[in-house]
């Protein structure tokens, strides 16, 4: 009973704020072994905070600001980034279900490292850019960063 | 059961209420704007004086908020990625029809970084009968950042912000506002611009 009433009030907050602009976090899971000239894949953890969604990497309306990962430069050669399946999810200001992303999920990076890359650490930097709204209001794209440790051996 | 553990009971269960409630503010944070019914307008003592702009419209012609001293406008921050937004706007269109020829004009801030390029499609697309501005930090940061789209200003006829809404608002309650404001005739007393003065100052007896 007491449990029930600490989550009961750790949702009541939450239900206020939903006009402030979400906290989105994007954290490399673990640091990358890269060996030379062979191709590496690693995981990316995202979480949103409760009551709020993200558009997905491929909304359903063209109008919507996709969910996009970018790298800088770096001794890692970016590849493709994997996505999770998209929720379809039904909104008051929307006439039709929009793809989105909600709660913590995996985004999968994957990278090739050149055969000539120095042996060595270095840190890849990205960018999650995201455009987040509630139920019933939107907030401007932002970008959170991305750090992901490496090896290369 | 002895009243001595009811009473740890009860205990325990208000502390874990206490404790969630304090922590749940420590995560999410208890001053977050909060939604504003925009039919509950401000009292007159309570109402600031909305900032002055100077923003260009469509045509490249500036648009000044000082331009509609006397008029009740609907000051409306939206962007085309806004959901929300693409609801609000045909109601507005629909004030601006009903109100116009009352002193109502419908003012549209457009907060979209890709300006004019993102914004002219869509307006022609739509037919949007009011006048859309691109809006910069600057003005934003003038109406208290404007964190949320859409966040819709109801001002009145004295310059002065009479409700606020952050977030879809119902229809119903932003047009109740709205009749609520024009009822005040353009140039009535304590209108645009008139400041209220004991009798004695204005010649009474």
């Amino acid at each position: 009973m007491p449990l029930a009433a600490l989550v009961a009030c750790l949702c009541l907050p939450s239900m206020w704020a939903q006009n402030s602009p979400p906290q989105v976090t994007a954290d490399a899971r673990e640091k990358v072994a890269a060996k030379r000239g062979a191709s590496v894949e690693t995981k990316i953890a995202v979480s949103i905070p409760p009551g709020y969604h993200i558009n997905s990497n491929t909304p359903s309306e063209a109008y919507l600001i996709p969910l996009k990962l970018t790298w800088t430069p770096g001794a890692l050669e970016p590849g493709e980034v994997v996505f999770p399946k998209p929720q379809m999810e039904k909104y008051e200001f929307s006439d039709k279900p929009l793809s989105v992303f909600t709660g913590d999920f995996d985004l999968i990076a994957r990278f090739k490292t050149p055969a000539a890359a120095a042996a060595g650490p270095g840190v890849m930097v990205g960018k999650l850019r995201y455009q987040a709204c509630s139920s019933n209001a939107c907030f401007p794209p932002k970008s959170v960063e991305v750090r992901l440790s490496y090896q290369v051996q | 059961m002895t009243s001595r553990i009811k009473f740890a009971r009860v205990f325990r269960l208000g502390g874990a209420l206490l404790v969630g409630f304090v922590v749940g503010c420590l995560i999410y944070g208890c001053s977050g704007a909060k939604p504003v019914k925009a039919a509950s307008l401000k009292p007159d003592k309570d109402r600031h004086t909305a900032p002055n702009f100077a923003l260009k419209d469509a045509n490249g012609k500036t648009v000044r908020l000082s331009d509609y001293k006397g008029k009740v406008v609907l000051l409306d921050f939206w962007a085309t990625w806004c959901g929300p937004c693409k609801i609000e706007i045909p109601w507005f269109m629909d004030f601006e029809r009903k109100h116009k020829d009352q002193g109502f004009s419908v003012l549209g801030v457009s907060m979209d970084d890709d300006g004019w390029d993102a914004v002219k499609p869509f307006v022609n697309e739509i037919g949007i009968n009011y006048r859309i501005m691109i809006g910069n930090d600057s003005t934003a940061e003038s109406y208290g950042g404007i964190e949320a789209l859409p966040t819709t200003f109801l001002i009145d006829r004295d310059g002065k912000i009479a409700a606020v809404h952050v977030g879809l608002a119902s229809k119903s309650e932003i047009e109740n506002g709205i009749e609520q404001l024009l009822q005040r005739p353009e140039n009535a007393p304590g209108g645009a611009g008139s400041v209220s003065l004991p009798a004695q100052y204005v010649g009474a007896k």
